[in-house]
């Protein structure tokens, strides 16, 4: 029996989607069954970030339509055996799902695949309602700035309003050079916020832009700083302990021979 | 360049990330409560009434806030008197 996670944020822009993508694909990399679902029901976008937009017969609303069945509707990955697709509709809006049609969806998901991913609309309105319906566990991604982070502790108090306690975190977008001058958030900070367990730090990383230009999620490249972060938060999930790369902000003293060191 | 870094974090009073801290948790603490602006002017003026049966109060420097101290939040309330009254209005039922 698998397990399935909401991706969510609240606010919209910080990378739901590019998390979602990246994390399945870390995922399967690492061995294990999983399908992304996009629960953006009228502006579906998971399936044009991870290249498979051509793929897409099928949506999400054909199976519980009973137009075909969730096996016929999933679309397998280019690259990973491992990895599927379930898209959205695009021409439907998300008020013609329910709540308990997502839940079976997922049921019946979980069932075959170790991960079940689910992409969650911006907002928290019946596409977030939709999105958390069938999940166990809920990955909330915020950038480190006010709105986010305000938008974050919103959407975090209404997972635990619906008894979905088993919450992670993950600081997306992360600026090591602004962090350094004082001028971002650094993940202590965002944690001492929002107080809820951190799995993941992502760089600010322009290959993440250049690999949804593709279509070719990110993961698969070892190369890229954001890749590698991808990979460590796929396996903090699966339970390995590894620690959090630090990214702070140096005291004067420390800075100051940094500073020297680099100059 | 770097050092120009340095000196501008010598001479700042804080950084804006610590700005952007503090704002953040003390909206926060409204935003968790459910407290909405409007229901904190209400209160204050429920609170001044009642304490008024009891002091002369000084609404000059009258402060009253919601603080946080790690987990907990607190009402915080500063409230100037300038005398007592002999007897409390009777008003209590």
């Amino acid at each position: 029996m698998g397990k399935a996670f909401v991706v969510t944020s609240g606010k919209g822009g910080v990378g739901k989607t590019t998390v979602t993508a990246n994390l399945g694909t870390a995922l399967s990399v690492l061995g294990k069954t999983v399908v992304v679902i996009d629960a953006d029901i009228g502006l579906r976008n998971l399936d044009i970030v991870m290249g498979l937009e051509s793929r897409v017969v099928y949506t999400s609303m054909d199976v519980i339509q009973g137009n075909c069945d969730l096996k016929k509707a999933l679309v397998k990955d280019r690259r990973s055996e491992n990895l599927h697709l379930l898209a959205a509709s695009q021409k439907d809006d998300k008020t013609s799902i329910q709540p308990e049609q997502m839940r079976k969806i997922c049921m019946e998901l979980k069932e075959e695949y170790d991960f079940v991913l689910i992409d969650s609309p911006a907002g928290i309105e019946q596409g977030f309602q939709n999105a958390a319906a069938g999940a166990d566990a809920a990955v909330v991604v915020t950038t480190p700035d006010v709105a986010a982070v305000r938008d974050a502790d919103r959407i975090i108090g209404l997972l635990q309003q619906r008894d979905l306690n088993d919450i992670s975190l993950i600081i997306n977008r992360l600026d090591q050079a602004m962090v350094k001058r004082g001028d971002m958030m650094d993940q202590e900070d965002v944690v001492d916020i929002l107080s809820v367990r951190l799995i993941g730090v992502i760089p600010e990383d322009d290959a993440v832009v250049v690999s949804s230009n593709r279509g070719l999620p990110l993961a698969l490249e070892p190369n890229a700083m954001a890749a590698r972060a991808f990979k460590r938060v796929a396996q903090r999930l699966l339970g390995e302990e590894i620690p959090i790369p630090e990214f702070r902000e140096p005291n004067w003293f420390t800075g100051l021979i940094q500073r020297l060191l680099n100059s | 360049m770097k050092l120009d870094n340095l000196l501008w974090r010598f001479l700042r009073r804080e950084s804006s990330k610590d700005v952007a801290k503090n704002r953040l948790k003390l909206v926060l603490i409204q935003d968790r409560m459910g407290i909405e602006p409007e229901t904190m002017e209400i209160l204050k003026k429920d609170l001044i009434a009642l304490l008024s049966r009891y002091f002369e109060i000084s609404k000059v420097g009258l402060q009253m806030d919601l603080h946080r101290e790690d987990e907990s939040i607190a009402l915080v309330a500063n409230v100037p008197i300038t005398s007592m009254k002999i007897r409390p209005d009777a008003q209590a039922s």
